[in-house]
C-alpha cells in the first residue's frame, strides 16, 4: 500500500513546477533524489541546486502545499546535499522541454535553441538565475540563455 | 564552544562577509551583465556560509543559523580579514576576489575528502560553485591587467594592497592542528604551492607582477578585524538589531 502512496506522492512532485523555469518540474530539475517512508511518515530527500538559489525555497514551500492540497500531511523534507547536484541528473526529455522553451540545455558544446548554430558568443556566465548563463548566436544572432553544467 | 564548531563558524564567517561585499555592488556594476554576475555570486556566497550556518547550529544547539549571522559584533567573526577589505574599484574587487577564490577553490577541494561527512558535502557543493568564481574573477583579471595603462595600474595597485591580507589564508592554529589530525580539516600551509602556482600563471597572463612578501597581517580566525568590518555590519545586521527576530 505504502508503494502506491508513494508513487502518488512522486506523480504530485511532478507537477509541481520550477519556480524560474515553469516548463519543467521539480522532479525534472532532478532535485527530488528519494521519497521514503518509516515511522508512519513519507520522507521527501530534496538536493538543492545552486547554494543560493532563492528558487529552492520557493520550490520547497510549493511542494510542502501541493501535498497538503492533496491530503497528505504526514510528511517531512530533508536537504541532502551530498552527491551533489548535478545536471547530468536530468532527461533527455527534460532537455528536449528547455530546447524547446528557448533555454539551451546543458551540455559542453552550446547550441542555439533557435537555429541550431553552433557559432555562439558568450555574453555572461551568469545569467537572470545562478543557473544560467548568457549567449548570443552569431548565425541568427538571437541572444539565449545555457542552462549551465555543472 | 567546540574545536568543530570553531572551524565551521570561520568558514561561514568567510562566504558570508564576502557575499555582503558582491551584495554591495548590486545596482552598481560597471554594466549590466556584470551587476547580475556579481549578484549572482554574491547569492552563491550566502547559500554557502547558509549551509555552514545551520551546520554550526546543530553543532552548538543555542545559536540558529541566522543569529550566527545577524547577532554577532565584530570580534566574534572569524572570517579571513581579506574577505572584509572594501570593494574600492572594480579593480580592487577583482583582485581581492580573486586572491580569495585561488584560495577557496584548494581548500574546499581538500575539505570535500574530510572525515566529516557534512563538511565534505558542503565543500562538495561550494567547490563547483567556486570554479565558477574563479574563472570569473581570473578572466576579468586577465583583462584589466592586460587592458589599458590605467586599468592595469589599478589593478596593481589593488594587488599591492591587498597582499598583506594574503598570509592569514595558509596559517593554522591550534583548532586547525587538532582537526587536521583527526581527519576532518584541511593542512591550510599545503595549499600554498598550488595556490602560488594559479596566483604566477595568472598574473604572467596578465601582465601584473606579483608583489613582494611584507609585513603580512594577521588575527581574523580569533576575532581581530581591520576597520572595516564593523561598518559592514552594522548595515548587514541592522534589521536584526533593530528589529529583533523580524520575520517577513
Amino acid at each position: 500500500m505504502q508503494n502506491g502512496k508513494i508513487n502518488k506522492i512522486w506523480e504530485l512532485l511532478n507537477t509541481v513546477p520550477d519556480p524560474e523555469i515553469p516548463v519543467i518540474s521539480v522532479v525534472e530539475l532532478g532535485v527530488i533524489r528519494d521519497v521514503s517512508f518509516a515511522n508512519k511518515s513519507y520522507t521527501i530527500s530534496i538536493t538543492p541546486t545552486y547554494s543560493g538559489c532563492p528558487a529552492v525555497k520557493a520550490f520547497i514551500d510549493d511542494i510542502k502545499s501541493c501535498l497538503k492540497e492533496n491530503g497528505i500531511r504526514n510528511f517531512q523534507l530533508k536537504l541532502v546535499y551530498s552527491p551533489a547536484w548535478t545536471t547530468e541528473w536530468m532527461t533527455d526529455k527534460t532537455k528536449r522541454k528547455l530546447k524547446k522553451y528557448g533555454i539551451a540545455p546543458p551540455s559542453n558544446t552550446v547550441i542555439c535553441p533557435l537555429c541550431e548554430s553552433q557559432k555562439i558568443e558568450v555574453i555572461s556566465e551568469f545569467g537572470a538565475t545562478a543557473c544560467k548563463s548568457l549567449h548570443k548566436c552569431k548565425d541568427c544572432l538571437e541572444p539565449f540563455e545555457h542552462f549551465k553544467c555543472i | 564552544m567546540s574545536s568543530l564548531f570553531t572551524y565551521t563558524l570561520r568558514i561561514a564567517d568567510s562566504s558570508l562577509i564576502l557575499g555582503q561585499r558582491m551584495a554591495e555592488w548590486c545596482s552598481k556594476g560597471p554594466t549590466l551583465e556584470e551587476d547580475i554576475a556579481m549578484s549572482n555570486i554574491s547569492l552563491d556566497l550566502f547559500g554557502q556560509s547558509n549551509g555552514f550556518y545551520e551546520y554550526a547550529a546543530q553543532l552548538d544547539g543555542s545559536k540558529s543559523a541566522n543569529k550566527l549571522a545577524f547577532r554577532r559584533n565584530e570580534r566574534e567573526f572569524f572570517n579571513h580579514q581579506l574577505a572584509e577589505q572594501e570593494n574600492g574599484n572594480f579593480g580592487t574587487t577583482t583582485v581581492r576576489n580573486f586572491l580569495h577564490d585561488a584560495f577557496n577553490l584548494l581548500f574546499y577541494t581538500q575539505l570535500s575528502s574530510s572525515k566529516d561527512e557534512t563538511l565534505a558535502a558542503l565543500a562538495a557543493k561550494s567547490l563547483k560553485e567556486v570554479k565558477y568564481h574563479l574563472r570569473h574573477s581570473s578572466n576579468w583579471l586577465i583583462r584589466l591587467g592586460d587592458g589599458t595603462n590605467e586599468s592595469n595600474a589599478r589593478s596593481q595597485e589593488a594587488l599591492e594592497l591587498l597582499w598583506q591580507y594574503t598570509g592569514e589564508l595558509f596559517e593554522m592554529d591550534e583548532i586547525d592542528n587538532e582537526l587536521l589530525n583527526l581527519g576532518i580539516g584541511v593542512d591550510n600551509t599545503a595549499l600554498k604551492t598550488q595556490w602560488d602556482e594559479i596566483l604566477n600563471k595568472t598574473l604572467k597572463k596578465a601582465k601584473l607582477n606579483r608583489p613582494e612578501d611584507g609585513y603580512m597581517a594577521t588575527g581574523g580566525k580569533k576575532g581581530m578585524h581591520t576597520e572595516y568590518l564593523g561598518f559592514l555590519l552594522a548595515e548587514m545586521q541592522f534589521l536584526q538589531r533593530a528589529y529583533p527576530d523580524a520575520k517577513w
